[in-house]
């Protein structure tokens, strides 16, 4: 009942058509109801998304790059550790430059949560959260909410399982969804805002009955669409993770309120 | 002796042991499980497991007292074979699947770690069913990529276990080949063998069908309607065939460790040509003996002992035996040493063996040779004849009514090439036909060897039947005349020149 519901709430009255923005660029994302794959107790209908702006791409080790010469208080060699594991940045090949090559174009990698926040703060902006994560990467190119779609989910089921050793392809060479944003799925998982608020469980099994105290209400989140084996990834992978920790595989966009 | 005495011991210590709450063991035959299984802190310097990759299984610990034993397994995601060509994208324990075989004893401390590897693009954990506690480590280690958890357990039960991942979307870890097995030995230790191997089941669920060729994704939708592409003994087809099949020798005693992984599946485990002299069943304390097949649950296993009489190819399968020859869960464990005809003769009769269909069917042939004996034979008669003998000669390619296969067998109903040639039928019977002919307009080019296994009574009928068949010439072949063909000069040879 409530995974049927979840296809057909999220329909949203007119779509961006604009020509496809340059990499950096802002794509407007109209909001709207949105039915998540999790269970929100207090919202069994949905939720309402704001009309709120996301960058098109990941943002690039090229843009990184400008946002650690203008706050050195940033670079790898100078972050404290409680807001940057030793790894942070570790595939530059020094603090201050990516290196040669086509690094510039690629997500930036290997960047903490409070390092991701702290770029978007300095675009005046701000990490999306996950609602809105969802509310985006839901779209595939021609629809809204493609994600009752098994081919779709299986497109993109495809790549979270391959593992992580092979160079990461530049941004923005995806096709956009149809709000104009591109590589949600199939380059680098995303930090979200309120990713320390996802964990569903260390345990999966121990849903409904989650360690309430360890996490603020968190653990009172179940999946209501348990098919959808692509989220449950995205809540597994962003649950393992602190937010002083970083990856080889993991990047971040910005998002920002729409004026 | 001591078989029988158990369950009377188990009944009387019921009745008698209502009130006694000291002791948990109440019967001298029961181990006591976890309340027993605490044999005090570690004693010596702490060691580090020895881990193998299936189908090996690591020497026994051969200690007698507990230990501080140190486990690091290596979480891997990487491509490899899943049948020839065709590859999948496993996550692993170890860099195998199942992954590395785990070997403690009973009461020993072991540190756990669990690393994953830097380039995962997943978090992972494990849950050991040999752990006495919430989530069996699962919460304690959990790891994201390129991170390392450490927990510790006493192992308080002895037994086999399966180990594997529970991270969401649980399902699809352990489909994706995250488990594998430890072994928690008894104080005393098993009975020794002579060789000990490791095994497990698992179900794959591949979006390409079975043998598709390149790299198969995971597919979802079959893997929640558990109608799996792939049934496997470690972890892809052929991992125990051919050169890598399990070796054993004659005389020698075979433990064999196995696990079901799942995720869906249970296994009816079998071994061709063998009988398990003792089976652990569901990996526990009591062995249970001469037993055929043992089920082995998912999440389960089993340990199972044989002594090798006699030499040969000894198969493993699931007994779900469609599993075993068209989704792959077969392995062959191969036994060299001397025939032993006393106990196994290999095959000493073959021969023709027609039941109750002899009377009715090969009476007219039988009809047809008494009367040829006596030259009374009629054309009836040999037709009769060698329609009984076509059907079980000829029918098999040229199909019982005449028809052929196209491009492959040529037909023989309403056939030019017969009518051409009306004389030659008994010739090709006995001499064969090899190399092109031409057939109602087409072309065949296959071999027919001679059937000079027939009798001139045989050939004559047949021949006879097919001339006065499917709107062919008519006619007839007699006895004398195949005779004489037989001793002729092959027609396939002189056509077979150029």
């Amino acid at each position: 009942m409530k995974t049927a519901a979840a296809c057909c709430l999220a329909v949203i009255a007119g779509t961006a058509a604009s020509a496809a923005p340059a990499p950096g660029d802002w794509v407007s994302i109209p909001g709207g109801t949105f039915k998540s794959a999790l269970r929100y107790e207090d919202l069994p209908a949905g939720s309402r998304v704001a009309p709120y702006a996301l960058l098109q791409s990941p943002v690039t080790n090229g843009e990184y790059l400008e946002f650690v010469r203008a706050h050195p208080e940033w670079r790898r060699d100078r972050v404290p550790v409680a807001l940057a594991e030793a790894r942070y940045l570790s595939h530059w090949q020094s603090a201050a430059s990516p290196g040669p090559g086509t690094m510039t174009d690629q997500p930036v990698t290997w960047v903490s949560w409070f390092a991701a926040s702290a770029y978007c703060e300095a675009q005046g902006a701000r990490l999306p959260n996950w609602q809105e994560w969802e509310f985006a990467a839901a779209a595939d190119a021609t629809r809204t909410d493609a994600r009752a779609d098994p081919a779709w989910r299986e497109r993109i089921l495809a790549w979270y399982s391959r593992p992580s050793n092979e160079p990461l392809p530049r941004t923005g060479a995806s096709p956009a969804n149809v709000y104009g944003v591109r590589d949600l799925h199939g380059l680098v998982w995303e930090w979200v805002d309120d990713s320390s608020a996802l964990l569903v469980s260390a345990d999966d099994r121990e849903q409904g009955s989650a360690d309430r105290q360890r996490f603020c209400g968190a653990g009172a989140l179940s999946m209501d669409d348990r098919d959808n084996y692509a989220i449950l990834m995205r809540v597994a992978m962003l649950s393992s993770l602190g937010a002083a920790d970083a990856t080889g595989n993991l990047g971040f966009r910005c998002a920002r309120d729409e004026l | 002796m001591r078989k029988f005495l158990i369950p009377l011991l188990g009944l009387l210590s019921l009745a008698a042991g209502c009130g006694d709450r000291e002791s948990p063991v109440a019967d001298a035959d029961e181990t006591g499980g976890s309340a027993r299984g605490d044999f005090g802190p570690p004693q010596g310097e702490p060691i580090k497991a020895v881990l193998t990759s299936p189908p090996q299984v690591p020497p026994p610990t051969g200690r007698s007292a507990p230990a501080k034993v140190i486990v690091e397994l290596e979480v891997i995601e990487k491509e490899m074979a899943i049948s020839e060509g065709a590859t999948y994208t496993f996550w692993t324990f170890g860099g195998t699947v199942p992954g590395s075989f785990i070997r403690v004893r009973q009461g020993d401390t072991v540190e756990f770690h669990l690393m994953n590897a830097p380039d995962s693009k997943m978090p992972h954990n494990i849950d050991l069913h040999g752990v006495t506690g919430p989530g069996g480590g699962a919460s304690s280690s959990f790891t994201a990529p390129g991170h390392r958890s450490r927990f510790t357990f006493k192992a308080l039960n002895a037994g086999l276990y399966v180990y594997h991942c529970a991270t969401a979307p649980v399902g699809m870890h352990v489909a994706n080949g995250m488990y594998g097995l430890i072994l928690v030995e008894p104080p005393e230790g098993l009975p020794a063998v002579d060789r000990e191997y490791y095994v497990m089941q698992g179900d794959f669920y591949t979006t390409g069908r079975y043998r598709q060729k390149g790299l198969q994704p995971f597919d979802m939708e079959k893997a929640i309607d558990e109608n799996p592409t792939y049934v496997l003994f470690n972890g892809s087809e052929g991992a125990l065939t051919g050169d890598k099949a399990l070796m054993a020798k004659t005389d020698e005693n075979v433990r064999l460790y196995v696990g079901n992984g799942g995720p869906n599946l249970v296994s009816s485990f079998h071994v061709i040509g063998e009988i398990f002299d003792k089976v652990w069943f569901e990996g526990g304390t009591r062995f249970q003996e001469n037993v055929q097949t043992t089920l082995i649950p998912a999440g389960g296993a089993a340990m199972m002992d044989f002594h090798i009489e006699v030499p040969g190819s000894y198969v493993l399968v699931d007994h779900s035996i469609f599993r075993a020859f068209n989704k792959g869960a077969l392995a062959i464990l191969k036994a060299d040493g001397s025939e032993n005809k006393a106990i196994y003769s290999g095959k000493e009769v073959d021969e023709m063996y027609i039941g109750d269909r002899a009377l009715p069917n090969l009476a007219a042939v039988s009809e047809a040779a008494a009367a040829a004996q006596s030259g009374e034979l009629t054309l009836q008669q040999q037709i009769e004849a060698g329609r009984v003998l076509f059907a079980g000669t000829c029918s098999t390619c040229h199909q019982p009514d005449g028809a052929g296969l196209a491009g492959v067998f040529p037909p023989l109903a309403k056939s030019d090439y017969i009518a051409r040639n009306p004389k030659d039928v008994a010739a090709v019977i006995l001499h064969g036909l090899a190399g092109k002919v031409t057939v109602n307009g087409h072309d065949y080019d296959s071999v027919m060897p001679p059937m000079t296994q027939l009798t001139n009574d045989e050939v004559a009928n047949i021949s006879t039947y097919v001339l006065n068949s499917w709107g062919n010439p008519g006619g007839r072949v007699t006895k004398a005349e195949a005779a004489i063909i037989r001793a002729r000069t092959p027609p396939a040879a002189q056509a077979g020149e150029h």
